[in-house]
């Protein structure tokens, strides 16, 4: 806490006006509408609005649609965090090392922070396509299965499972990397002292120490993929084929502009708030978070 | 001959240890840079030879055929232009309005400050997509559907940046603000040649991270938006991606996608340093 500090009546009020009157009017003012709009049912073109309860919760809970929904996306995020995560975290293990050329290595593993998900999804799209993609031919080469995204849900998860971990290895890497390098290296040679080395050394003295990234890395992953992810479903699988790829959000979506359902659309929105809250308070309560007064 | 195969033992042990380290490291970049390259050399081949099986993995000599093609049919220049626009808005709206208030929680003592502090702090607990529908409809209460306000604004609404600029604030010795006091300069004059002038670093990190997250956008920007002249070319280019009946013109689609995420990947290559700085300290 400051000590020294300026006196003034109006000064800090018309300092912090300019983000609180947008903080307001586009945060607080959006939520609430999002609360209430979400015990109300609302006709298509939204003149008329008529208070229902809790009957938009009610349909959802009981949609078997909705829980689909719910299931893939926690498939599709389980994927994308587990993946995303083993992959960085053996990348920056590697990068971590004393070795030549580390500034050129460590720019050809953090680039792809710079790619919107969309158009990772894109490219990986190519990749996969049934007809002219290079991953069906050199699969077709080994088995006759048909590895087609258009017909197989699973193909078509895999598909935009991979194109959200690629977009997002840099964070990751990132984090581990800045991670690694807190951990003294007086606990890392007296371990080799020990006799420890190799995975071993990883196993029981890195990757304990490491956990605090781990698990912070762990709850962005989830928010990312629960949340950012949008672009890749709707530039690239449109949910389908069926509803194999419709997650959360994009179903909020569905329901809400194309579908017109805002009431229903709505209480998704709640619902979605109230997991990001819990994944936020989660990780303000197990990581350092050092935003308090 | 025989003397340099005893010639330390421990050391070349520990040299091959590096080389597979170097290999390894190879052979992740390459794997990461994969989608990218194949992506490039398709960009660079006619119709024909990017739907070819097997697939050619070479570049071809139609890259400006390509580019040029491409440009004109989804009008990039005005694509990028807009996505400039939103990139530079969000960042630098962000950092404006993030100094400001750092330096209103930090230096002044004022009634609902703690208020003030927590209705900025909550924000980072929603990402848009959550209340996604009804910040659509505050912006078009406003009228601000199609235009750059409606664009970047809405997106400028979180405290990431607050408390960066607030914890970098912290770190400031008093003494500082008491010789300010002393000199008889008042709290802008403070803010301007002392604090701006020391918070280079900070700023270009957060303009790093808030560019691309700007440039980026998809959802936001795609309901937003009607016209073509407002696209960005996030959402531009996902128009080019071929269905049905349409000509397989992945070569094209794969030109766009290429200038689409150019400028965001040059500036993380170029302001590295920074970017990493950015990312680890707004998100702490």
């Amino acid at each position: 806490m400051k000590k020294s500090i300026f006196k003034n009546r109006f000064l800090p009020y018309l300092l912090i006006a300019p983000q609180l009157m947008i903080v307001v009017v586009f945060f607080f003012w959006p939520s609430f509408e999002s609360l209430r709009l979400s015990v109300f049912k609302v006709s298509p073109f939204g003149d008329r609005q008529i208070f229902v309860g809790l009957e938009n919760f009610h349909r959802l809970v009981t949609s078997p649609e909705y829980h689909r929904s719910v299931l893939h996306s926690f498939i599709f995020s389980g994927g994308v965090t587990f993946l995303g995560l083993a992959v960085s975290l053996f990348i920056a293990a590697l990068a971590n090392q004393k070795i030549r050329g580390l500034r050129f290595y460590r720019t050809g593993l953090l680039w792809t922070y710079g790619i919107a998900p969309p158009v990772s999804g894109i490219i990986w799209l190519f990749i996969f396509h049934p007809s002219y993609g290079l991953l069906p031919y050199l699969l077709s080469m080994v088995t006759p299965y048909e590895f087609n995204w258009l017909l197989k849900g699973w193909v078509a998860l895999l598909l935009v499972i991979f194109a959200a971990t690629w977009a997002h290895l840099g964070y990751n890497v990132a984090f581990f990397l800045a991670g690694l390098q807190t951990i003294p290296k007086s606990v890392i040679d007296a371990a080799k002292v020990d006799g420890a080395s190799g995975f071993r050394l990883f196993r029981w003295i890195t990757f304990p120490l490491l956990s605090p990234v781990t698990f912070f890395l762990f709850i962005m992953n989830m928010v990312f993929s629960f949340f950012e992810t949008f672009g890749i479903i709707h530039a690239v699988t449109q949910g389908g084929p069926g509803d194999a790829t419709t997650i959360m959000v994009y179903k909020t979506y569905l329901d809400g502009f194309v579908h017109m359902r805002m009431g229903l659309s709505a209480a998704q929105s709640v619902i979605l708030m109230a997991l990001v809250i819990f994944l936020t308070v989660l990780q303000f309560r197990y990581t350092e978070r050092r935003v308090f007064y | 001959m025989g003397k340099t195969v005893f010639h330390s033992p421990p050391r070349s042990k520990k040299d091959w240890k590096k080389l597979i380290i170097h290999l390894l490291l190879i052979l992740s970049i390459c794997l990461i840079g994969f989608p990218l390259y194949y992506g490039f050399v398709v960009s660079t081949q006619s119709m024909e030879e990017s739907i070819q099986k097997p697939q050619k993995l070479m570049p071809s000599n139609h890259l400006i055929e390509n580019y040029t093609k491409v440009w004109k049919r989804i009008q990039m220049g005005q694509l990028l232009l807009n996505s400039l626009i939103v990139a530079l808005g969000v960042s630098l709206g962000k950092i404006a309005i993030s100094i400001l208030s750092a330096f209103a929680i930090v230096y002044f003592n004022f009634r609902g400050k703690q208020l003030a502090f927590w209705a900025i702090f909550i924000t980072l607990m929603l990402p848009v997509p959550v209340r996604i529908i009804s910040t659509y409809q505050v912006v078009s209460y406003l009228g601000w559907i199609n235009t750059y306000a409606g664009l970047t604004i809405p997106l400028i609404a979180s405290a990431t940046a607050t408390f960066l600029f607030r914890q970098f604030y912290l770190t400031i010795p008093d003494e500082l603000v008491d010789a300010a006091k002393i000199d008889g300069s008042g709290p802008l004059r403070f803010l301007w040649s002392i604090l701006l002038p020391n918070s280079g670093a900070n700023m270009a990190a957060l303009f790093v991270v808030m560019f691309i997250y700007g440039w980026n956008q998809y959802l936001w920007p795609l309901m937003i938006t009607s016209s073509d002249k407002m696209k960005v070319v996030v959402v531009g280019i996902a128009s080019t991606v071929p269905t049905g009946t349409q000509l397989p013109e992945w070569n094209l689609v794969m030109a766009a996608a290429m200038m689409a995420l150019l400028p965001p990947v040059l500036v993380v290559v170029l302001m590295q340093r920074w970017f990493v700085h950015g990312l680890i300290e707004s998100e702490k």
